[in-house]
């Protein structure tokens, strides 16, 4: 399975995990606490600045992932176009493009191999209540099980479309992937259990 | 032990890949996905703590960078976007919907759907409007105006969780671990 981390190795990338996370939780922070629209824009200059070092690819990749943000630009440019309190819809629209882009940017610079270092480091204090081992199996679990059910979707699709003059099954694929992921479910717990349990 | 594990494992799974289903589109143009009845069947088919513990999961994996949500997205840029109520509110609604399957003895159909509409809808939308009045700085009533787009879709939603857990209780009741 993919990941959304830039595959092209930028300076970002090899600057510490826990530190950009840090500093991500900071700068969101402070964004909540600005009100002009000036200072609200620079924040976002920054954060088009640090895209911009780490190359034309990364800075395109990071503006594509702000396309699903157009129906709230849309929405909030008319509403504020209509009650006329532009200077507030302006600094709404710039936080909030700044603050999923400064996330974007963590994300697309960061492997999840860091990612994860992170959160076992985070997850320690509560290992009597969650054991690492038994969270991350878990998440190994999840991601070899994504392809593996959506390859079941696959075929009960295909199944449907070979026994009916229909051609989109719709609805009718959804109780045999449920079965399937439980049925999965049931025999993944019998192989846990023979090699051992899952800690 | 290892069969919990290995339900909220594959059910995590089971969200995601409902995200990838070709979207059905209402007709007035909103798009709808499988996810959030994942979210729903989550909890009426695992239960409450098993359930909104899968979506726990699958929260974490998407905040970690996997391109799990619908339309390939995820990363903790959608953690930050006005919607991010509605991802806070996954769990809950989740832990509610199975938590009426799992207190209520009506049969599977009825109660899971009433459980998709209380935590699936309703839980889920006081989360998530909430989200959306905060970080566009609207009023919640104002914000609510806004999410009124999804909700026949997620009415639907609803009924279909209902029926398929129906389905679930029928073809593998010893599976129905929220009546378990």
């Amino acid at each position: 399975m993919l990941t959304l981390t830039s595959p092209v190795e930028t300076r970002l990338h090899r600057l510490p995990a826990g530190g950009k996370l840090a500093v991500l939780c900071l700068f969101s922070a402070g964004l909540f606490l600005l009100r002009s629209p000036v200072w609200l824009a620079l924040c976002l200059a920054v954060v088009a600045l640090l895209h911009l070092t780490g190359g034309r690819d990364l800075a395109w990749r990071g503006l594509g992932a702000l396309r699903i943000l157009w129906p709230f630009v849309v929405i909030v440019t008319l509403w504020h176009g209509w009650t006329g309190a532009l200077v507030e819809g302006t600094a709404i629209i710039l936080r909030m493009l700044a603050a999923v882009a400064a996330a974007n940017l963590v994300t697309m610079t960061t492997r999840l191999s860091d990612m994860i270092d992170v959160l076992s480091r985070v997850m320690r204090p509560i290992a009597p209540v969650l054991p690492p081992r038994r969270l991350a199996l878990a998440v190994a679990l999840v991601i070899r099980f994504v392809p593996v059910l959506s390859a079941r979707v696959g075929q009960i699709v295909d199944a449907h479309r070979a026994r009916s003059p229909r051609r989109r099954p719709g609805w009718r694929v959804l109780a045999p992937a449920a079965l399937a992921a439980l049925d999965d479910a049931d025999r993944v717990a019998e192989a846990l259990r023979a090699r051992g349990g899952a800690g | 032990m290892e069969r919990s594990l290995s339900h909220i494992a594959l059910f995590t799974a089971l969200i995601a890949v409902l995200g990838l289903v070709p979207r059905i589109d209402l007709a007035a143009g909103v798009p709808i996905t499988a996810q959030s009845l994942g979210i729903m069947l989550c909890g009426t088919i695992l239960g409450a703590r098993r359930g909104a513990l899968a979506v726990l999961l699958f929260l974490l994996l998407v905040a970690l960078g996997l391109p799990l949500l619908a339309g390939g997205r995820g990363g903790l840029g959608v953690f930050a976007s006005p919607t991010v109520g509605f991802l806070l509110g996954f769990p809950v609604a989740a832990f509610v919907a199975g938590l009426i399957m799992e207190r209520t003895t009506l049969a599977p159909f009825w109660a899971a759907t009433a459980g998709a509409v209380i935590g699936g809808i309703g839980v889920l939308y006081l989360f998530g409007i909430t989200g959306m009045a905060i970080m566009l700085g609207k009023s919640f009533s104002e914000a609510s105006v806004l999410a009124l787009a999804f909700l026949p879709g997620d009415v639907l939603k609803a009924v279909l969780a209902g029926l398929v857990t129906q389905a679930v209780a029928r073809a593998r009741p010893a599976s129905l671990l929220a009546r378990g």
